[in-house]
């Protein structure tokens, strides 16, 4: 089994989605939220997730598909 | 021997041991290196500093390495008198911080040098990261000096010249095909599954510290006292907290008096979450897509932004985002006044000072230090629009008297 860390943030029209939820179910992933802040017009989600690498790639794929973004816990890698 | 005590959340408090991860366990806060102080005062001072070498491992004993450190031949950079500059932006104490001059050109030499040479205490056999120029430079090279394998990650996109400074190290590159944002996840995931010294990922907390160097070099060459205000640019804010953590660093250990820097924030009006958290007054740092020519420092979803916010408060200070158009005139405005060559995010720097002295929040009341980061030579194509075309003459001397139109004829 793999751990991923990521951050979600949602639009304010995405807030309301059961994303998270669909994300566990559709793609067999357990998710562990960490940290969060939603409020009426934008939020953001810390978790980890566990499950098969390529469980956790579909899923992250799809989520980003939803129109929520996905990054590293750490905020962005690339440098310049 | 090292003074690095521990590694310590900076949300949550916990402790860690000295070792490569960057991100809390308990609460997904950044940890960072902590210091016994206490025994860096006793004995560390400023005869041992002046009489070290004249480099940036003049202070390591604020730094998180040990006895063996990978140089490439780093010099403490200058500290430019900017009178001509000065002139023109109505301020009479003001200095330019020039890392144009490290062996790759940028001040990523200081944060990789520290990550690399921790790299080998760690046991590492390779480093790696992910980057569109400065930082792939920097690790590349620091990497062959140290004997250790590179893997470098650069989108696919990325222009072809942009990967000769990288590429002629020797390192593994390896060109993604995808966007930012996909690059970002690639690498998020390669780190968790290779044994790597990621030098921006686990070994972040080392990584960052390098920047402290930019604080105690300009508080020496000042004469052992912080300036009244700084400009620095900000990308993931690491290195605009890493000065203001050094200047405290230099008063805890008795080397300076209070420090009253007012430390001021400048990014790119195309890629400027932490100023547009500052602006709104919020503590939340909301990501953006980056659209502007200072790649540099380009991050959406800067990492130390929360932080950056923290020491605008303490510090009294502000921030600032320069439109494009600005920075490349601010790059011009440098380099004719000054004679030094900057890439965009100087021309940011710059271009904020000047609306800063503008404003009055930058008064001619103590030393200003402007930070600037990288070379010009690596971003030509930025203003290259932007120059006076040269003047063609015929191999005649009447050819080149009618392109003067007489203007430069002397005596």
């Amino acid at each position: 089994m793999a751990k991923h860390r990521v951050k979600f943030t949602f639009p304010q029209e995405l807030i309301s989605n059961p994303i998270i939820y669909n994300l566990g179910m559709r793609f067999k992933v357990v998710t562990n939220i960490r940290r969060a802040d939603v409020s009426a017009d934008r939020g953001w989600v810390e978790l980890e997730l566990e499950g098969k690498k390529e469980d956790i790639e579909k899923g992250l794929q799809w989520v980003n598909a939803q129109g929520v973004r996905v990054d590293p816990v750490g905020g962005d890698i690339v440098e310049g | 021997m090292t003074y690095a005590r521990a590694l310590r959340c900076r949300r949550c408090g916990r402790e860690y041991p000295l070792e490569a991860f960057s991100i809390c366990d308990f609460c997904f806060g950044p940890v960072e290196v902590v210091y016994d102080y206490e025994a860096i005062a006793a004995n560390m001072t400023k005869d041992t500093v002046v009489a070290a070498p004249w480099t940036m491992w003049r202070y390591k004993d604020l730094l998180p390495v040990g006895d063996k450190v990978i140089d490439i031949g780093s010099t403490v950079t200058p500290l430019v008198k900017a009178d001509n500059l000065g002139r023109r932006l109505g301020l009479k104490d003001l200095y330019v911080k020039n890392d144009c001059v490290n062996p790759t050109n940028s001040f990523k030499d200081r944060v990789v040098a520290v990550a690399v040479s921790r790299a080998l205490d760690f046991g590492f056999d390779t480093v790696a990261c992910a980057s569109t120029g400065n930082l792939a430079n920097s690790v590349a090279a620091h990497a062959a000096k140290a004997g250790l394998k590179a893997f470098v990650f650069i989108p696919a996109d990325l222009e072809q010249g942009k990967v000769v400074g990288t590429a002629i190290y020797g390192p593994n590159v390896v060109t993604v095909k995808g966007n930012y944002d996909e690059v970002n996840r690639l690498c998020s995931e390669i780190a968790e599954n290779y044994n790597w010294g990621f030098v921006n990922i686990n070994l972040r907390p080392y990584y960052s510290e390098g920047s402290k160097t930019l604080a105690y070099e300009v508080a020496e060459q000042l004469g052992w006292r912080a300036p009244a205000y700084a400009v620095v640019p900000a990308a993931s804010g690491s290195l605009y907290t890493k000065i203001w953590k050094g200047l405290g660093e230099l008063h805890k250990i008795g080397f300076i008096g209070n420090v009253g820097t007012r430390m001021f924030l400048a990014q790119a009006a195309g890629c400027s979450p932490i100023v547009d958290a500052y602006k709104s007054g919020s503590t939340q740092v909301r990501p953006v897509k980056p659209n502007t020519i200072a790649k540099s420092i380009a991050i959406g979803n800067p990492a130390d932004g929360f932080y950056a916010l923290k020491v605008i408060k303490e510090s009294n200070g502000g921030a600032w985002a320069a439109p494009d158009p600005e920075i490349i005139d601010a790059i011009k405005l440098l380099a004719e006044t000054e004679g030094i060559f900057a890439e965009t995010a100087g021309g940011v720097v710059i271009a904020c000072l000047k609306r800063l002295a503008e404003a009055g929040a930058i008064r001619d009341d103590g030393p200003t230090v402007a930070y600037i980061t990288g070379n010009g030579l690596k971003t030509q194509e930025a203003v290259l629009g932007a120059l006076t075309p040269p003047t063609l003459v015929e191999p005649s001397f009447n050819s080149f008297e009618a392109a003067l139109n007489g203007k430069g004829r002397q005596g």
